[in-house]
């Protein structure tokens, strides 16, 4: 749904800038080609590798080791395997929800799910591109010990 | 051809590994086969517009504009217009890293990209009546109530760990990006 929207409305700009200017409209397609191009490899890279992770890593096995009795360990195993890449949502959520099914604890499928969206150890050379070593470094050291808080707090709220 | 190879040989050594374990184990190669594709699909959905409206946005809407909403003295108008634009696009978090170059070409302030992209990697309005559906309506509100704050602390945080030079040099980078 999200797809269409924004599909429509680039369109949309698409043509009024066109009809309103036709190198301007040239120009903005130039630069959208450009820094596409310039971070393709790397983003075809990850995919390839969230592909080989996601096929070899199996829910059984994970949920095996996050159990809700897997206590603190269990949480920290989970967001050090969420840290590795960084995922989309619509891939996230219903890979947790079936860990969840498969015995994973609240605890640490909340982990899993705060460090798969926000900490990536496969995407950092491509965020480095962008905001350079260091911030990337703090960013994602801050996401993961937030993760971590967000991991408590529902674990508390979800399963009192 | 030699150039092309050269540039993709990151992309090009994991199709190898990914060939490689079709013929070690082909039910888990054929598996990762699919996923790859099926998230290659899903990328090549989300991102070419992303590409568009920032290419848009860099030919026409004039830099005092972002400034005057999004700059140095936008205070809170500018926390929240971050909050927005992150909470509504989609894509997955490194979606998100062309649209915080094009944002700092036209002078947004560091923490507004901080919190763009904080929000962007949690808060996302499309996902979240599907984080709802997959994990319970809890989890998925208890998640949100505390990463709303956790965002805009998270963006404090990494504004005060970053000096004047350094956002000045990354600001100087994302003019070639």
């Amino acid at each position: 749904m999200s797809n269409t929207i924004i599909y429509g409305l680039t369109l949309l700009l698409l043509v009024l800038s066109y009809l309103k200017d036709k190198g301007k409209t040239k120009r903005s397609l130039m630069k959208a080609w450009k820094s596409f191009e310039n971070i393709l490899p790397q983003l075809l890279g990850i995919i390839f590798i969230m592909g080989i992770l996601l096929s070899v890593l199996h829910p059984e096995t994970i949920s095996h080791f996050i159990g809700s009795s897997s206590g603190f360990i269990g949480v920290l195993i989970s967001a050090i395997a969420g840290s590795i890449v960084i995922i989309p949502g619509f891939v996230a959520f219903p890979m947790v929800a079936l860990l969840l099914q498969k015995g994973a604890g609240v605890m640490q499928a909340a982990a899993l799910v705060s460090t798969l969206l926000t900490v990536g150890i496969v995407t950092a050379p491509l965020e480095m591109k962008y905001f350079g070593k260091r911030l990337t470094l703090s960013r994602n050291i801050v996401a993961f010990l937030f993760s971590l808080f967000v991991a408590l707090i529902i674990g508390w709220v979800v399963g009192a | 051809m030699r150039r092309i190879i050269k540039r993709y040989k990151f992309p090009l050594l994991t199709i190898m590994v990914l060939i490689l374990l079709y013929f070690y184990k082909e039910t888990v190669g054929l598996n990762a086969i699919k996923v790859s594709t099926s998230s290659l699909k899903a990328m090549m959905l989300v991102i070419p517009p992303i590409f568009i409206l920032m290419g848009l946005l860099d030919t026409w809407v004039p830099k005092e504009i972002m400034v005057k909403y999004m700059g140095e003295t936008s205070g809170w108008k500018g926390i929240f217009l971050a909050f927005l634009i992150g909470s509504v696009a989609a894509g997955p978090l490194y979606a998100s890293f062309p649209v915080a170059a094009a944002f700092m070409k036209k002078g947004v302030k560091f923490r507004n990209i901080m919190i763009l992209i904080g929000a962007w990697s949690s808060t996302k309005i499309p996902m979240l009546l599907f984080e709802m559906s997959a994990l319970g309506s809890t989890f998925a509100l208890t998640r949100l109530l505390i990463n709303v704050p956790g965002i805009i602390l998270t963006a404090f945080l990494l504004e005060s760990m970053t000096s004047k030079e350094q956002k000045a040099d990354l600001y100087q980078k994302a003019e070639r990006l």
